[in-house]
C-alpha cells in the first residue's frame, strides 16, 4: 500500500464525519427542517404563493436561509463542539494536513444543506406556484454555492475561534439579523429605505439577490457581486487566521 | 545514536503562565523514556509540542528531523487521545479503521484488538465500552500505524491492576521490537516498571534526567521513620524531616543509623526502615508541599541539565 494521498484522506474524513453526525440524527433534523417549516407556515397560506415570481423568490430566499443555518450551526457550533473533545486534538496528531479535514467538513455541510433543500423544494413545488425551468437549475446551484461560501467561512471562523457556548450564542445572534436584514424572510422590496440601505451591505442580501436572480431571472443589483466578493475575502481571511491559531480548546 | 524527537530550549507560555521553561530534551531511537512530574508540571504541554498540537512560544521542536506541525513528519508517530475521548457513536472497528486509514501499512484491526484484549468488541459503539476498555482502545490506536515513536500520556489512568500489567506487556513488547516510547504517568510504579530513562519535570523545567538508578540515587538509599522526642545530631543522616514527634531520616546506611540510635538510649518507638523508591526521589526533586520535608538544594541540582 502506498502513502495515503490527500484524496483518500479526504474520503476517509468525509465518511467518518458523516457517520458520526447521522448517528445523532436530531442534530441534523433541527437545522434542516426549519426552512421547510417557515415555507409551509409563512409562504404557502399567503396569496402571493399563487404568483409564480413571488413564490419562486420566497423559496429562493429560504433556500439561502437553509444554507446559512447549516453554515452557522454545522460549522460554527459543530466545529467548536468538536474542538472541545479530546478526540479532535488526537486527530490533529495523525499524519493528515488541514486540507482533507476541512474538505471533509465542507462536503458534509454540503450534504446536509442538500438534505435541508429537498423538503423545501418539494413543498414549494407541490403547494405553491413557484417554478424553476431546468435550464436555470445549474445556475441556481452555482448561485447557492456562491452565496454559501462567505457564510461557510463565517461558520468556520466562529467554530475555530470561540468556545462551544460562545459559538452557539454568536451563531444564534447572527442568524436572525442576517436573515431578516438580508431579506431572507421578507422580500427587500417591502423594506423602508433605511433598512434597504443597511441590507445592501450584508452578505445574506447579496447572496439572496444572486439566488433570486438565478431562479427568476430578476435583475441582479450591481452591488451584489461586489459585496459577495468582499465578504468572501473578509470571512475567508478570518477563517484561515482562526484555523491557524487554533490549538484545540484549553481550559484555564 | 539517531534522535527521533528533540526540543531545544523550548518555552511555552499560556498568557502569563509559563508551562514549559527552556526545556531541551533528546529522544534517541529505541529508548523507553518516562516523564515524571506533578500535575501542571508541563508534561502534557511537552508531549503536545512533540506531537505538533501546540507551537512553542520560543525555542524549537523537531520530530523525525522536521517540524511536527507538518503532517508529513507525523507519519511514524503514534499518539493516544487524552482521557477517554473517543467518539461515542462510532464502533470500535470504525475507530481503529479510521486511524489505520492514515498509514501506509497499518496493523490489521483484528490483530490489534487481540493484542489489547478487545477481541469481540469490534461491533460495539465506543460509548458502550467500560472505562478500562475505552482506555485500552485509546492506547491501542497509538500502535495502529506501526510507529517508530509512541507518545503515551497517562496510558493506564483508571485501569485495574490486571489491565495495567497487560498494557505494560504490550508497551514492553513494542519496545523490544525496537520501538521508542515517551510516557507520562501518575504512577511512579509504572515508570519504575517500564522506563530506562527518567526525566523529572517540575514547574516547566527539567529537574533530573538519567537512568532509573541514577535518578533513584539522588536521594539516600534508605528511609528510617520513627517516633521520638528531640533527636540529637546523628552521623550518616543526609536529610531529615519532622512532623511533631514523627521523624523521617534518609541515610545510605540504615543499619549503622539504627545501632547509633539504640546507643543513644533515646526512647524511640514505631521504627520503620524502607528502601527509598523512585517516589521518594521524585518527591525530593519536585516542589514540596511541606517545607519541613524540603530537600537540600544540592540534591535537586545534581542531575539537572
Amino acid at each position: 500500500m502506498s502513502t495515503p494521498t490527500n484524496v483518500r484522506l479526504t474520503g476517509l474524513h468525509t465518511r467518518y464525519q458523516f457517520t458520526e453526525t447521522v448517528r445523532i440524527p436530531i442534530a441534523v433534523i433541527g437545522t434542516t427542517l426549519f426552512p421547510s417549516l417557515s415555507l409551509l407556515f409563512f409562504v404557502v397560506p399567503q396569496p402571493f404563493a399563487q404568483d409564480p415570481g413571488a413564490a419562486t423568490a420566497a423559496t429562493a430566499q429560504l433556500a439561502v436561509f437553509a444554507v446559512m443555518s447549516v453554515c452557522l450551526f454545522t460549522y460554527g457550533v459543530g466545529v467548536a463542539e468538536d474542538r472541545a473533545l479530546p478526540w479532535d486534538g488526537y486527530t490533529r496528531t495523525l499524519p493528515v494536513g488541514p486540507l482533507p479535514r476541512l474538505t471533509g467538513r465542507l462536503l458534509n455541510g454540503l450534504a446536509f444543506a442538500v438534505l435541508g433543500l429537498v423538503p423545501l423544494v418539494l413543498i414549494s413545488w407541490l403547494l405553491t406556484e413557484a417554478t424553476l425551468p431546468p435550464s436555470r437549475l445549474a445556475l441556481t446551484a452555482g448561485a447557492l454555492i456562491a452565496a454559501g461560501v462567505p457564510l461557510f467561512a463565517l461558520g468556520i471562523s466562529i467554530g475555530y475561534s470561540l468556545s462551544t457556548k460562545a459559538a452557539l450564542a454568536v451563531a444564534q445572534s447572527l442568524l436572525l439579523p442576517l436573515a431578516f436584514g438580508g431579506g431572507l424572510f421578507m422580500p427587500p422590496e417591502t423594506f423602508p429605505a433605511w433598512l434597504d440601505a443597511i441590507s445592501t451591505w450584508l452578505p445574506t442580501r447579496a447572496g439572496r439577490d444572486l439566488v433570486v436572480a438565478a431562479t427568476t431571472g430578476a435583475d441582479l443589483p450591481g452591488t451584489a457581486l461586489l459585496m459577495l466578493g468582499g465578504w468572501t475575502v473578509l470571512t475567508g481571511s478570518l477563517a484561515v487566521w482562526a484555523y491557524r491559531r487554533d490549538e484545540g480548546r484549553r481550559y484555564q | 545514536m539517531k534522535i527521533l524527537a528533540r526540543t531545544v530550549a523550548a518555552t511555552r507560555r499560556y498568557g502569563p503562565v509559563i508551562a514549559l521553561d527552556g526545556v531541551s530534551l533528546d529522544v534517541p531511537a529505541g529508548q523507553l523514556l518516562g516523564l515524571l512530574g506533578p500535575n501542571g508540571a508541563g508534561k502534557t504541554t511537552l508531549l503536545q509540542l512533540l506531537a505538533g498540537l501546540r507551537r512553542p512560544t520560543s525555542g524549537t521542536v523537531e520530530l523525525f528531523g522536521g517540524d511536527p506541525r507538518d503532517a508529513s513528519h507525523r507519519r511514524r508517530l503514534g499518539c493516544t487521545p487524552q482521557e477517554t475521548g473517543l467518539p461515542a457513536t462510532l464502533r470500535v472497528h470504525e475507530i481503529v479503521e479510521f486511524v489505520a486509514g492514515h498509514f501506509d501499512d497499518p496493523v490489521p484491526t483484528a490483530e490489534l484488538l487481540e493484542q489489547f484484549g478487545l477481541t469481540g468488541l469490534g461491533r460495539r459503539q465506543s460509548g458502550g465500552l467500560s472505562g478500562g476498555q475505552k482506555r485500552r482502545l485509546a492506547v491501542a490506536v497509538a500502535f495502529v500505524g506501526r510507529p517508530d515513536l509512541v507518545l503515551l500520556d497517562e496510558p493506564t489512568t483508571g485501569l485495574d491492576v490486571e489491565a495495567r500489567h497487560a498494557l505494560w506487556a504490550a508497551v514492553r513488547s513494542y519496545h523490544q521490537g525496537g520501538g521508542t516510547v515517551v510516557l507520562t504517568s501518575h504512577y511512579l510504579e509504572e515508570v519504575e516498571a517500564l522506563a530506562e530513562r527518567v526525566v523529572v519535570i517540575d514547574q516547566g523545567r527539567v529537574r533530573a534526567d538519567g537512568t532509573l538508578a541514577e535518578v533513584r540515587s539522588l536521594v539516600p538509599a534508605r528511609r528510617v521513620r520513627l517516633c521520638a522526642p528531640d533527636l540529637p545530631a546523628l552521623a550518616g543522616v543526609e536529610r531529615i524531616g519532622r512532623e511533631g514527634d514523627l521523624y523521617e531520616l534518609w541515610t545510605a546506611d540504615s543499619d549503622a543509623l539504627v545501632r547509633e540510635l539504640v546507643a543513644t538510649g533515646i526512647p524511640f518507638r514505631d521504627l520503620e526502615v524502607a528502601t527509598t523508591s523512585l517516589e521518594e526521589a521524585f518527591l525530593a526533586l519536585t516542589s514540596p508541599s511541606d517545607p519541613a520535608m524540603a530537600p537540600t538544594g544540592e540534591v535537586a541540582g545534581v542531575m539537572a541539565r
